[in-house]
């Protein structure tokens, strides 16, 4: 088995990011890990399969240069390269954005994975963006991706939402699912007002992957249209932190206790001026 | 006053409702099956011993240490009434 897995490894890794609730970050930390990974070095090609709800283009602020989408693929209308968009910022990052004109239903999961064959040819690694949802939005990201990063934000919908997708996951024969817990505050965590990163671990019982704390960079960064992975903000080293785990390194967590209330002071004054 | 010092954290009472909350989320039996879990169970121990089918209890619960995803497990509570003598059965 862990064979399999390095052999995996050396080819191409393709990494669905989903969570079951929407609004959690699934789209916002598929830009970061693969704008990471695309930092490091690596071939990274970002699928979004949220059909008919497209977002990812607008936060890689590419939403400008699409002219195919992953529905023209399918159909055959366009061939795979042309419908990949090369983000100029970061060699290696390509994005194969999702129709906003059509429904989930054009997509069959059958045609999802023909598509993941093909780009696996060139690229180190795949990352599906998943619509929230259990529906076929769900099974048409899940069906080619052989690791899942779920994300979740300390609350009791949101929680409850990934318990349900893990399930889903396990049945669908996943082996490797890790976990991102989204927007944690520590001032509310040590009031005793929110569940700490320990506690939703111990809840869903999945590999904690990263903690990315609540970061109003997050929001700059989405208007702005540049994942904010490996900058000097909380969130920015949080996700460049995922980022080194998803390629299989070591590294501590970040302590947030110090972290939170420093940087964002100190970035809030910056953006002030 | 005093009231206010002993209220839990908003916290523990989160974790305590997804606690129950996913209990019932990954075990996904609908009532009418459980009933009918209820009946076919006491059927069979009714081959074997008098049982109270008025006062008997079954449930699904998640019992496991916390680092591992708990399996949900079938709990029977079925008060026995008489055991009837081995010699009715054979």
């Amino acid at each position: 088995m862990e064979n399999q897995f390095s052999q995996e490894r050396k080819g191409s890794e393709v990494i669905v990011v989903t969570s079951g609730k929407g609004g959690v970050g699934k789209t916002t930390t598929s830009a970061n890990v693969g704008t990471g990974l695309a930092k490091a070095g690596k071939k990274v090609c970002l699928i979004d399969t949220d059909i008919g709800l497209r977002n990812l283009d607008v936060v890689m602020g590419l939403e400008n240069r699409i002219v195919y989408n992953l529905v023209d693929v399918v159909e055959g209308s366009c061939r795979v390269k042309q419908a990949l968009i090369r983000d100029k910022r970061h060699p290696g990052l390509y994005l194969m954005p999702s129709a906003q004109t059509r429904d989930k239903s054009a997509v069959t999961p059958g045609q999802m994975v023909k598509v993941i064959e093909t780009l696996k040819e060139q690229f180190d690694y795949i990352i599906l963006d998943c619509p929230a949802g259990i529906e076929q939005g769900f099974q048409n990201a899940i069906a080619g991706a052989d690791r899942a990063l779920v994300v979740t934000t300390p609350e009791v919908s949101a929680i409850r939402d990934a318990d349900r997708i893990i399930g889903l996951l396990e049945a669908n024969g996943f082996k490797q699912m890790d976990l991102i817990i989204n927007r944690l505050r520590m001032d509310m965590v040590k009031r005793g007002d929110m569940m700490s990163a320990q506690d939703v671990v111990d809840i869903l019982a999945v590999p904690l992957i990263g903690i990315i704390p609540d970061d109003e960079n997050v929001v700059i960064s989405t208007n702005q249209g540049e994942p904010l992975v490996g900058g000097a903000s909380p969130a920015g080293q949080a996700y460049a932190n995922v980022v080194q785990r998803v390629e299989g390194r070591e590294v501590p967590f970040l302590n947030f206790e110090k972290g939170i209330s420093f940087w964002t002071r100190v970035s809030g004054i910056f953006h002030k001026i | 006053m005093r009231n206010f010092f002993r209220r839990k954290s908003s916290c523990q009472i989160a974790k305590d409702r997804l606690k129950i909350l996913l209990i019932s989320d990954r075990v996904n039996c609908s009532p009418e099956m459980m009933e009918l879990i209820k009946t076919d169970i006491a059927k069979v121990i009714s081959k074997y011993m008098k049982i109270d089918t008025e006062n008997m209890e079954i449930q699904i619960n998640t019992k496991g240490s916390k680092s591992e995803r708990a399996k949900p497990t079938l709990y029977a509570n079925i008060p026995i009434v008489d055991m009837l003598s081995s010699k009715d059965n054979i």
